[in-house]
């Protein structure tokens, strides 16, 4: 995963140099495809989500439990939220791993800070998604 | 003056602030989407509470922050397509300065009359409705 540790200035090979045939993977080229693609959706999503939320009838000002029992009665935004949810946590984990990738130089510095990022991330992916499916109306 | 660095991207010049900017406001939101899924999360533990942390979003600084929560997210998704247009789009990278310019005007013509509502229950509260 991790490329290894160089001493001094990063050397970057000549173009066209023959690929290194072992242990060569893909995964960098379906990160930067699924930034792109992810970041399409989000645009809808996000930008519907915060029009609806903080501009449209009121914004903000209109929002509390009812507000909420009220939206997650549909399926639609169920499912509305629940995509935005994974697709942002993903998109932004993601990015997030490539700024750890950039500026933290240390092998363990990068390690651990990556492991913070997998850990808060899988956290909230799975908090939310538990919230979304187990949310009752009637609490209280 | 130096001279830039002529047929890169990224390399100094606009290209390299508009990536800053890309990376700084994709950090905040980041950072704000954990907070948000936490928060939203308290409809799990009653709705008191849920209404409680709620109605701080609703005071006039944090409303304010908000403001600039929307500006954030709406320059990352406009630099966003930007960046999708100069990598898929044959024409993307010639016409990637008229781009930024593009964004930079949606962005404006967006946010004019965005802010203004976010805030206009604020601006009341704090100096009286005119209706």
């Amino acid at each position: 995963m991790s490329a290894p540790a160089q001493p001094g200035p990063v050397s970057i090979p000549a173009p066209r140099t023959p690929q290194r045939s072992s242990q060569r993977s893909n995964v960098e080229l379906y990160s930067w495809l699924f930034m792109r693609i992810s970041g399409v959706v989000l645009i809808f999503l996000v930008l519907g989500h915060l029009f609806i939320m903080n501009v449209l009838d009121g914004g903000v000002q209109r929002i509390n439990f009812a507000f909420v029992a009220g939206r997650w009665s549909s399926p639609f935004w169920q499912t509305w939220d629940l995509l935005m949810l994974w697709l942002a946590m993903i998109h932004g984990t993601n990015g997030m791993r490539t700024i750890i990738n950039d500026y933290a130089e240390r092998d363990q510095t990068r390690l651990w800070l990556k492991m913070l990022l997998y850990v808060a991330s899988g956290f909230t992916v799975l908090l939310g998604t538990l919230v979304i499916f187990t949310f009752d109306p009637n609490i209280g | 003056m130096v001279s830039l660095p002529v047929g890169t991207l990224y390399r100094g010049g606009d290209g390299m602030w508009t990536w800053v900017l890309h990376r700084i406001t994709g950090v905040s939101v980041f950072f704000f989407l954990l907070v948000h899924v936490l928060d939203t999360a308290l409809v799990r533990v009653s709705p008191e509470s849920y209404d409680l942390v709620i109605a701080s979003y609703k005071t006039p600084i944090v409303n304010l922050l908000e403001v600039g929560l929307v500006g954030a997210v709406l320059y990352h998704a406009l630099n966003g397509l930007r960046i999708v247009l100069i990598d898929f789009w044959a024409k993307g990278p010639r016409y990637q300065r008229q781009m930024t310019w593009a964004i930079a005007t949606v962005w404006i013509v967006l946010m004019v009359p965005g802010a203004f509502f976010m805030l206009k229950h604020t601006f009341e509260a704090m100096f009286g409705s005119t209706s």
